[in-house]
């Protein structure tokens, strides 16, 4: 395993690597490649935090956690929410904040706030022939020549391996709330969050747990509403009205004071409910008024929805093909985990693919870095 | 600044070049009369012209293929064109080259509020996107100063800003998808209505590249319900170093207003002769607005009046009602133009980060000095996006260098803090030869590889963004075409 200590050292291995490289962060998402491990772990520390500015900048290899609680103390956070893959996958590490930006993970509050991808200000990287790069930067608004800092986040190393990451972080809300409503089909819960999401009261989190999951008996679609502790009450009492409407409930309300916030949220972005080691999991991006599509799969409680419809979770049984059984739609599916014998990502209309292919020769012309991953 | 010479064997061939467009054009698409063509000889940096050989505009995907297709098969560059109102010479013809203007194709072809977004034909205005969603509670939230001209197409190529973006995030944030035409006349389809466009992040890519990867014909906009509310509160320091201060703390206390306007002196003199808004004599004015209901609007002006106090302010006013909050936008709304009147001035782009404003302001006003020409500064404080306005005389000889040249220095000075050229202007040709300042050959070379896939003869907008001499060899072919 290489295990460079220093951006030179990460460019001289990559530039006299002569074999395929399988990157590693944190390890956490069980997707280790053939090829020699290049770890970014020795890569770690904060290299800058301005509260007052709302940035931060840290090494690749830096723990999540360590980032997390450097803004938690000064009540910030990285608005993204980004997820832990460990219960889900039954995998142990760390997740680093180098695997976070190129995966693009982002959790429940992306609905509201926007992804990973959304908060990245800059990148440094070094690419497959070992050249260090830098784009973007520190700053909060900047067109100065291409974005190769969004281009770098969610293309899981394929172009290039991070060296460092900076972000525009927010504050972190003083309360959080949830609506519960319960037992719901695909066409409830569709009009549920788009009633929601196109009220005022700036909802935080969108999601729906199945039976079992953190309710008993009947699938959970929940709301989340966050910020200052008078405005999360107002706005709760006037979503709960406005949704009278559209579904009988809220069943619950999850006042803000409550701990159970954070349990149920954890449980939504982490997606414990599917965490069973005997099935593939597949990850489905689609549009909320496409949400019955959903139904193709069968089992509804072995689905979670998060980012109010736009994006499912599916435990499904070894082999299954999700992309043949729903058809087409307008969204795509990945396999995160499983035996199907199909490609991890869904496969792109054809000039898509050659103009991505023709930038991975251009990035990583030795096709050393996690190669056919991406196609 | 400097342009690539003209091509002398594409103009020799203007006759049948423009027959070709004739030929797969509507009548009235093609514009080669060099009467006509003049109207395109600049976009909003009017300090330079140059007529194109021909401009055409297309009304659908369609035509715009089949206008690429011959462009790429004649070996001549195409220059994109939404409205024409890039401060940064990013629609600049060459005399080689034709302007492809998508000012005809500006529909709504399809809005969901269920999906929250929109699908409009990138001629469109951006305020004319609201417009059509507007009676429904919804808004598109990017809102640069020149919305009401201003076309989605322009606003992807530069990706856009405004001065709401502290919350809503500026055009990347917002766009889903879009049907895209690429230099060989090949249409690609990205993203959509879903919420991440599968695969590597191409809408990304796109954002930002001034008009050098493709023409975006259609795009899929997130669209946002409006708020219950909003109100601003305007407060005037005796100095620059406390109101930067106080956005400091603004920020660290929690509250995340969706804008922090700052205006200096110079400006709020000459914003007060012209549109008498009513702001105090100081030197540093912030304009901060919040959104909610009006109970959560006078829970967060609290917070921020309370921050504003500590400071100790020359004056400090929040608005009673909707009269009082448009007096108080009233000056910076009207500050460029209120400065266009007394004076020729360059406006510059560059974003620091938030802490260096005091230093950039006392930096700036000694180079004003240094240069003997007056700078008046308007700007996102919040983030850190700078405004500075250099005043000078295009009548007096010798005055539009001594501006470059200062406004040369204050950007290398963004740069030098840890910041940035533009922020959200774009590159074009006003800041391509500083790109040097801000990047490595290597960082260059890296942005220029995605050119080489998306557009791999340099046809698209060639001489913008990158130096000449850094994109030179990749240009050579436009130089020597046959």
């Amino acid at each position: 395993m290489l295990t460079p200590r220093s951006e030179e050292e990460l460019s001289d291995a990559i530039a006299s690597a002569d074999g395929p490289l399988s990157l590693r962060g944190g390890g956490t998402r069980g997707v280790a490649r053939e090829g020699t491990v290049l770890s970014t772990a020795e890569l770690s520390g904060i290299t800058l935090y301005e509260p007052g500015a709302l940035t931060l900048l840290a090494k690749a290899g830096t723990p999540l956690a360590e980032i997390e609680d450097a803004l938690a103390a000064e009540n910030q956070m990285l608005a993204f929410e980004p997820m832990d893959h460990r219960v889900l996958l039954g995998t142990d590490g760390t997740p680093t904040i180098g695997g976070v930006v190129a995966t693009n993970t982002s959790g429940p509050r992306r609905v509201q706030a926007g992804a990973c991808r959304d908060y990245l200000l800059g990148v440094r990287f070094v690419d497959g022939t070992g050249t260090i790069t830098k784009n973007g930067g520190r700053v909060m608004k900047n067109v100065t020549g291409y974005d190769l800092a969004r281009m770098m986040c969610g293309a899981h190393g394929t172009l290039g391996v991070l060296s460092e990451v900076g972000f525009k972080v927010l504050p972190a809300p003083e309360a959080t709330a949830t609506l519960v409503y319960r037992d719901l089909d695909w066409q409830q819960t569709a009009a549920l969050f788009a009633s929601a999401m196109s009220s005022p009261f700036e909802v935080s989190g969108a999601a729906r747990l199945p039976a079992g999951a953190f309710f008993d008996d009947a699938n959970a679609a929940l709301i989340r509403l966050s910020g200052f502790e008078a405005s999360v009450a107002y706005r709760t009492d006037q979503l709960a009205k406005r949704l009278e409407g559209v579904v009988a409930g809220p069943t619950e309300v999850v006042a803000s004071n409550n701990t159970r916030n954070t349990e149920i949220w954890t449980s939504v972005r982490d997606v414990h409910a599917l965490a069973d080691p005997t099935k593939d999991i597949w990850r489905i991006s689609l549009k909320l008024t496409d949400l019955s599509i959903l139904s193709a799969l069968g089992a509804e409680d072995e689905i979670v929805l998060d980012w109010a419809g736009g994006l499912a979770w599916a435990a499904v049984a070894p082999g299954t093909d999700v992309r043949a059984t729903l058809g087409a739609f307008e969204g795509h599916a990945t396999l995160v985990r499983g035996s199907a014998d199909v490609p991890r990502f869904h496969p792109e209309p054809v000039p898509l693919a050659q103009m991505a292919k023709a930038l991975r020769a251009r990035y990583d012309p030795k096709g050393i870095l996690n190669p056919g991953l991406m196609g | 600044m400097e342009m690539p010479t003209p091509s002398p064997d594409i103009i020799a061939r203007k006759s049948r070049i423009v027959a070709r467009l004739s030929d797969a054009l509507p009548a009235d698409a093609v514009i080669s009369h060099e009467a006509e063509t003049r109207a395109y000889e600049c976009d909003g940096l009017t300090a330079y012209t140059c007529p194109p050989l021909c401009v055409v505009l297309p009304s659908t995907t369609q035509e715009v293929s089949d206008v690429l297709k011959i462009c790429h098969a004649e070996g001549v560059p195409v220059v994109p064109r939404g409205s024409g109102t890039s401060l940064a010479g990013g629609a600049l013809p060459t005399a080689d080259s034709v302007i492809l203007g998508v000012a005809r194709m500006n529909d709504v072809l399809d809005v969901s509020y269920e999906d929250r977004v929109i699908r409009v034909q990138t001629g469109r205005t951006n305020l004319s996107v609201t417009g059509a969603i507007e009676d429904d509670g919804f808004f598109y939230a990017p809102d640069p100063s020149s919305q009401l001209a201003c076309a989605i197409a322009g606003n992807i190529a530069m990706n856009s800003g405004g001065a709401h973006c502290l919350k809503y995030g500026v055009t990347t944030n917002n766009l889903l998808g879009v049907k895209m035409v690429l230099m060989d006349g090949t249409i690609v389809d990205i993203g959509g209505a879903h919420m991440d466009a599968a695969g590597y992040d191409w809408l990304g890519l796109i954002c930002g590249s001034e008009g050098q990867l493709g023409v975006v014909t259609e795009a899929t906009l997130r669209i946002l319900p409006k708020p219950e509310g909003a109100r601003p509160v305007l407060i005037g320091y005796r100095s620059a170093e406390v109101a930067g201060a106080c956005v400091s703390d603004i920020i660290k206390a929690g509250v995340l207003p969706v804008a922090i306007e700052y205006m200096d002196k110079k400006v709020i003199e000459v914003v007060e002769d012209h549109a008498k808004a009513g702001y105090p004599d100081c030197e540093a004015l912030l304009i901060v607005e919040v959104e909610g209901s009006p109970a959560e609007i006078d829970e967060q002006l609290g917070i921020i009046k309370q921050i504003a106090r500590r400071h100790d302010p020359v004056e400090l006013r929040e608005a009673g009602d909707a009269d009082e909050a448009a007096r108080i936008w009233l000056g910076r709304k009207s500050a460029f133009g209120a400065m266009g009147q007394i004076n020729d001035y360059m406006c510059l782009d560059g974003t620091i980060p938030v802490s260096e404003l005091p230093f950039v302001l006392k930096r700036i006003g000694e180079l004003s000095k240094e240069y003997g020409l007056g700078v008046g500064n308007v700007f996102h404080a919040g983030d850190g996006n700078m405004h500075p306005l250099i005043l000078f005389d295009a009548n007096k000889p010798g005055d539009l260098e001594t501006c470059e040249a200062l406004g040369a220095e204050i950007l290398k000075l963004c740069v030098e803090v840890g910041g940035c050229l533009t922020g959200e202007h774009g590159v074009g040709i006003e800041k391509r030869d500083l790109m040097n300042v801000q990047f490595t050959p290597e960082d260059m070379e890296a942005q220029m590889r995605v050119k080489d896939v998306f557009d791999p003869a340099w046809l698209l907008n060639p001489a913008k963004v990158f130096p000449l001499d850094a994109s030179a060899a990749r240009r050579a072919a436009i130089e020597t075409a046959a």
